[in-house]
């Protein structure tokens, strides 16, 4: 547990750092303490897993919560680095950035490791308003303040869902522990419709959170309106710790129940599917579309809660670490991109590959992994979630995701297109060299997991 | 030795090609290509022509999912590694004359596709063989889009969706295979040895159809074909049509039949039936057709066709004559492709109603030439007749009994025909007759030109001639695929 004290240390002194102006420490102690708490969050990972509920059974740091940790720590990091000269172009209060984003980061390691729905809530909590600030921080741009409201508004909806559903379980299981909820349900052959009413309300709270169709609504203009690494950011690591903390209480607690839950989460995964896939083909913003493409993964990541079973986590890890190194090089990509041409468009893009081979090369790489071919990562995370779902019989909902990936690849060539076979008078771009190392890591991540999944599968 | 030496040897070239420039790339490209030709020659020459798998390497990758880097070569897996490294360094010899804009790359593209072709012609797990099927899809997807004609953003990328999606359902009938198998695993063996039931089988059969089916192509899934084949440089159309589209008949005969026998016989009339539509209703717009290239590309329509009808005949001349006329159409496609990209290199078209008379003023170049067209359409004593007579043959054992079989056969037949009618008639149309002013300029074959155009005459005649060495390679593999699903289709 040192690994949530130091994110919540870490925050604090960056604050005292910013008070004293020390603008130049900032980046430099970040990523230092997040290293540090990588480091000691990576040494209580134990084979076999043998954690055991910590803090009269609120958490419980086993396996799962180090390699969910671990993965957000990771792109926070790599987030972080892009961040050089980024924060300050934007904003005069450059700490606060590192701050808050630390705190969501606190609040995602309690998502990942809670083992009691208060906990779980809090995380949420935690996470979800660090969040509003930050889409909200470019105070005086009118997309940015709208990004926040909404996220807002729409936030404090869900997570009155979320708290009903909780209190619903509550008042059927007298408790908030997954240990005593599980053992209710085993041990109750008739559930009281209080008990199902619960469950539907909390798919509803967290659906909103990991963005899920029909509750996806507010996930387009956030994404647009923030700034581009806070939307990288959401995109990433707080999907990410949404899905790992609706695994860990679905495994844990609702298992057994699956026959009334299933099919709701199989009607939402095929909204989710056709809606941001069918959206992102009409967007002629490149921002845009990876906000609906964000919706779309959501729909893959749902597979492995549909199809719950053993390796479940295992699918949910891999898509996901697949999912934000591919993200980070798009959103950098946009940034710079962006910078150079003040604008979002796909056809910003055009020409980029004469110009920057390797910044095109990266971008390249990226797009074929979110697209899910072969040798990149993203294709063994959707391998995964098809072998996931094909052994659960879900026949109908692959050959949906199946057409779906056919549709994705419209849109993700539409860059590789833009890039390299359109033409347009452009100057070179001036890649910043923490850029570069973000993009060569990510690049390289994307392809050796692609290749060789082996020494990454084996961790849950 | 292993086949890994044969399918890493290409990476790594394609690596190195990568940083190189010009005509360092283009020779690099070239000594790499020829240097595993020699690799797959050794490999020939310690191959002992039986059932058995050899030169196997078989090491786990995703041990939690049972997936294997497990590749080995017996007769058929041989004919279509020979196909593959005879026909790369004859393709880039024949791109010699052209100068590429970044031609590191485009020759990395060239190596690195082989490498995924050898994989799937390889590969004896389910999920290598995918990644290979898909490893050799992104190189020529970037091969034909870079370097390509004026509409290729649009039409290489219906190319690049129509063959994706085709192979996302052959991913699905694996990974379905796998969940089947009783010690979870994707081997081929285990596949071999599962026990489906019919309707099973029968869904199985479709979706590998539907990846095969599109990539050979067979008709109704051929409208990605010709575009592409005429927007993609020339390079990039000799490796679609001389090799990647074998990856779909190689599939059909590894993957497709012994995996789901019943489906098979479900689905026979239909397939053949379709096949047979596609023999004729690409020959006759081959016969309409006013430019070159696009002729070529439809008459492979109708020459697939053929191989696609006898293939689903399932005995062993069909398969035989399937594995011959692979052979045989690598080779004759990248010559006619060849003669039809000197054609326009030189005179900048490719409309035949243009030319005429060019035999007058270049001999070499009309010998060869004509030596192409007599082996694709099939005169006997060239390579085309020998595995168009299996086919035919086949086919008649087919209709043997079954008296509306028999119309499929004859119009299966019209193929030789209606192939030698188009073919003739364009050379008749480019070579003879009066010269004009624009053919009056066209100079004879020379260099690396008649180097590449000699060798595949050579080939083509040889082949003719004596097919024997060839048929021997891939005949016990053959005989003895056939004899284990006689074993499958007893009730």
């Amino acid at each position: 547990m040192t690994t949530l004290i130091i994110i919540c240390i870490l925050p604090i002194v960056l604050l005292y750092l910013g008070l004293y102006k020390a603008n130049k420490a900032l980046l430099p102690v970040t990523v230092i303490g997040l290293i540090a708490a990588l480091g000691f969050a990576i040494a209580e990972y134990k084979t076999p897993d043998t954690a055991v509920p910590i803090y009269h059974g609120m958490m419980l740091f086993n396996n799962f919560s180090v390699v969910f940790s671990s993965i957000a720590i990771v792109t926070t990091i790599l987030i972080l680095l892009l961040s050089g000269g980024y924060f300050e172009k934007i904003s005069n209060h450059v700490a606060e950035y590192y701050a808050i984003m630390l705190f969501s980061l606190a609040g995602i390691i309690v998502m990942v490791s809670y083992y009691n729905l208060t906990m779980m809530f809090i995380g949420i909590e935690i996470m979800s308003v660090s969040l509003y600030i930050l889409a909200g921080i470019k105070k005086s741009d009118f997309a940015s303040n709208e990004a926040a409201l909404k996220y807002f508004l729409m936030g404090a909806f869900s997570t009155g869902f979320l708290l009903f559903g909780i209190t619903l379980i509550y008042g059927s299981t007298g408790s908030f522990s997954l240990e005593v909820i599980r053992d209710w349900v085993v041990a109750h052959p008739h559930i009281d419709p209080m008990f199902y009413t619960g469950i539907g309300l909390i798919i509803v709270g967290l659906c909103f959170k990991v963005g899920a169709a029909p509750f996806h609504f507010w996930t387009p203009d956030v994404y647009e309106g923030s700034p581009t690494l806070i939307t990288a950011f959401m995109s990433t690591v707080v999907k990410t710790a949404g899905f790992a903390a609706f695994l860990r209480l679905f495994s844990a607690c609702f298992a057994p129940l699956s026959d009334f839950w299933a099919p709701i989460l199989l009607v939402i995964t095929v909204a989710t599917l056709f809606i941001g896939n069918i959206t992102a083909l009409y967007q002629q913003s490149f921002k845009r579309m990876l906000a609906f493409s964000s919706i779309s993964h959501a729909g893959y990541l749902l597979f492995a809660i549909v199809a719950l079973g053993s390796a479940s986590a295992n699918s949910v890890f891999i898509y996901a670490t697949a999912y934000s190194v591919a993200s980070i090089i798009a959103f950098g990509g946009l940034i710079l991109v962006q910078q150079q041409s003040g604008n979002d468009s796909f056809e910003s893009f055009n020409g980029l590959a004469k110009k920057n081979p390797f910044l095109a090369l990266v971008l390249t790489v990226s797009m074929l992994s979110l697209a899910g071919i072969p040798l990149t990562a993203g294709f063994i995370g959707k391998f995964f979630m098809f072998t996931g779902a094909l052994s659960r019989y879900q026949f109908w909902l692959v050959i949906i995701a199946v057409i779906n990936a056919i549709i994705s690849i419209f849109y993700y060539f539409r860059v590789i297109v833009a890039m390299y076979f359109r033409s347009a008078e452009r100057t070179e771009l001036v890649v910043p060299a923490y850029y570069k190392v973000v993009f060569a890591i990510s690049a390289l991540a994307t392809i050796i997991i692609g290749i060789y999944p082996d020494f990454i599968s084996r961790f849950i | 030795m292993t086949v890994s030496i044969l399918i890493f040897l290409p990476v790594i070239a394609a690596v190195i090609v990568a940083f190189l420039k010009n005509s360092a790339a283009r020779y690099a490209a070239l000594f790499f290509s020829i240097a595993e030709l020699a690799i797959a020659g050794l490999f020939l020459s310690k191959f002992v022509p039986d059932a058995t798998t050899q030169f196997a390497i078989d090491v786990p990758w995703i041990a939690k999912f049972g997936i294997y880097f497990s590749a080995g070569i017996d007769g058929i897996s041989m004919i279509m590694v020979l196909l593959t490294t005879i026909l790369v360094p004859l393709i880039i010899l024949s791109t010699f004359s052209h100068e590429y804009k970044n031609s590191g790359a485009f020759y990395a593209l060239i190596l690195f596709m082989q490498a995924g072709m050898l994989v799937v012609f390889t590969a004896l797990d389910g999920f290598l063989f995918y990644v290979g099927w898909e490893a050799a899809l992104i190189p020529i997807y970037f091969i034909c889009a870079l370097w390509g004609g004026e509409n290729r953003i649009r039409i290489t990328l219906k190319f690049f969706i129509y063959t994706f999606a085709g192979s996302l359902f052959m991913l699905v009938a694996l990974i379905y295979l796998y969940l089947q198998s009783p010690d979870k695993t994707f081997s081929i063996h285990t596949f071999y040895a599962l026990k489906l039931t019919a309707p099973q089988q029968s869904w199985v059969f479709l979706a590998f159809f539907l990846a095969f089916a599109i990539k050979m192509p067979v008709f109704p899934f051929h409208t990605w074909q010709p575009d592409t084949y005429t927007e993609a440089p020339t390079g990039g159309t000799m490796m679609l049509s001389g090799i990647m589209l074998k990856m779909g008949i190689y599939g059909v005969i590894r993957w497709l039949i012994p995996n789901a026998p019943l489906g098979l016989v479900h689905w026979q009339t239909l397939i053949t039936i379709l096949a047979v539509i596609g023999i004729v209703y690409a020959s006759i717009i081959a016969f309409q057709q006013k430019d070159g290239k696009r002729l070529v590309a439809y008459s492979s329509i109708a020459h697939v066709g053929l191989i696609a009808a006898g293939l689903f005949v399932v005995n062993v001349q069909g398969l035989q004559g399937a594995m011959v006329q692979m052979l045989s159409h690598g080779i004759n496609v990248v010559g006619m492709f060849f003669i039809w990209d000197i054609i326009s290199r030189r005179l900048g078209t490719r409309d035949i109603s243009q030319l005429g008379g060019i035999a007058k003023v270049a001999p070499k170049f009309a010998i060869a030439f004509l030596i192409i067209v007599l082996g694709t359409v099939g005169l006997p004593l060239t390579n085309g007749f020998v595995g168009e007579f299996l086919l035919i043959d086949s086919m008649f054992q087919y209709s043997a009994g079954h008296y509306q079989n028999l119309t499929i056969v004859i119009f299966a037949g019209s193929t030789i025909i209606l192939g030698a009618v188009y073919m003739l008639r364009m050379y008749k149309n480019v070579m003879q007759g009066e010269l004009n002013e624009l053919t009056a300029k066209f100079t004879d074959i020379s260099g690396s030109e008649q180097l590449v155009l000699g060798i595949i005459c050579v080939l083509i005649i040889a082949m003719g001639v004596y097919p024997q060495p060839i048929l021997h390679i891939s005949e016990a593999a053959v005989t003895n695929l056939i004899s284990s699903l006689n074993g499958k289709l007893i009730f």
